[in-house]
């Protein structure tokens, strides 16, 4: 029966135990963890003689300071994380021209034409005893205020969301949307009272 | 000759196991794919605290991770948090150059792309992140990312 063109078989049993092996060492060593986060720029290291900027209207800024101990101070006034969303909003956005609020000068926005586009800065201060979650949380509800505030003008405007143009890669009309409401969160040095190392 | 065979205790068909290799194999490139290498041994502990207003890093070649928090072991090295860069300890000092020799492996047009990943323990103090925030200043990596889960909203 076996000639001498007929080879003999190989036995592939053994395949299945070498290919679960594999497989075993793989799930071992690998992981399938996807990266999320918060994305930040920081600023560039100041030279030292830097001329003094120029002092910025005590209207134009939100301040918010965070102590040791994970309490929060919004323009004098104590407030919960949950609040702070609703309170950066209409601080941004100052819908009825407050004189409190920020001013606000005439831009040109491509798609929008000529509008008023507020001088906000958020300056975020914190303890370095102050917790990274209670940071973390800050920086979200902060983040949160502005993409919210995006959203809604580019579902006036477009009847999309900005979440939409950012994932479909619409430059222009995110440029145009971040020119009327410039994500500026400064952060100052932080204080040490709360007595960390 | 019966053609009906009554006696069926006697002949139970057998499972092929032929087409198992290829199942395995299956699995196997499944994994392959769709995993990475796991880059580091944690030597702290890391709870990140939750976010929502989140965004996923694109390029995993192109992060540098710094890792914040207490030590596993405190028993040998305390409960002060900690920075861990690759699969040591480091000092606040060692942050700068550990950057810059991440920046000499990549290619020169790739430079302004670099992400340092901030992977800090949600109980730390920010006392020793804002350090390592300004070594990052100086080191001129400006652009980074505050590593975080994905907080489920209730409706």
């Amino acid at each position: 029966m076996a000639g001498k063109n007929a080879p003999p078989e190989i036995n592939a049993s053994s395949m299945a135990d070498i290919a679960f092996l594999l497989l075993v060492f793989f799930l071992v060593t690998t992981t399938m963890d996807t990266d999320l986060g918060l994305s930040r720029l920081l600023p560039p290291p100041l030279p030292e003689d830097m001329p003094k900027p120029p002092e910025i209207k005590q209207r134009n800024i939100f301040e918010v300071l965070v102590n040791s101990n994970d309490q929060l101070l919004v323009e004098g006034e104590i407030m919960q994380v949950a609040e702070l969303t609703e309170a950066a909003k209409e601080f941004i956005a100052n819908p009825n021209d407050d004189v409190k609020l920020p001013a606000k000068i005439l831009k040109e926005v491509d798609f929008f034409g000529n509008v008023e586009v507020s001088k906000q800065v958020i300056s975020l201060q914190n303890d370095n005893g102050t917790s990274y979650n209670m940071y973390i949380q800050v920086q979200n509800e902060l983040a949160r205020a502005y993409n919210e505030l995006r959203n809604e003008l580019a579902m006036e405007k477009f009847g999309k969301t900005y979440d939409y143009f950012l994932e479909t890669k619409d430059k222009d009309k995110v440029k145009a949307i971040r020119k009327i409401y410039p994500q500026r969160i400064s952060e100052a040095e932080p204080k040490n009272v709360g007595g960390a190392q | 000759m019966s053609k009906f065979n009554k006696n069926k205790e006697k002949a139970t068909p057998q499972v092929s196991t032929a087409s198992l290799p290829d199942i395995v194999f299956m699995l196997l490139f499944f994994f392959m794919v769709s995993t990475v290498m796991r880059e580091v041994d944690l030597k702290i502990v890391m709870q990140s605290p939750e976010a929502t207003e989140i965004k996923k890093l694109e390029n995993k070649n192109l992060v540098n991770y710094i890792y914040i928090g207490s030590p596993l072991e405190t028993k040998i090295y305390g409960t002060t948090p900690r920075i861990q860069l690759d699969d040591a300890f480091a000092n606040v000092k060692d942050v700068q150059p550990y950057i810059e020799t991440k920046r000499s492996e990549v290619n020169e047009a790739e430079i302004p792309l670099l992400t340092t990943s901030l992977k800090v323990d949600g109980d730390t103090e920010m006392g020793i992140v804002t350090d390592v925030k300004q070594e990052l200043r100086k080191a001129q990596a400006l652009k980074i990312s505050y590593s975080t889960r994905e907080k489920v909203v209730k409706q």
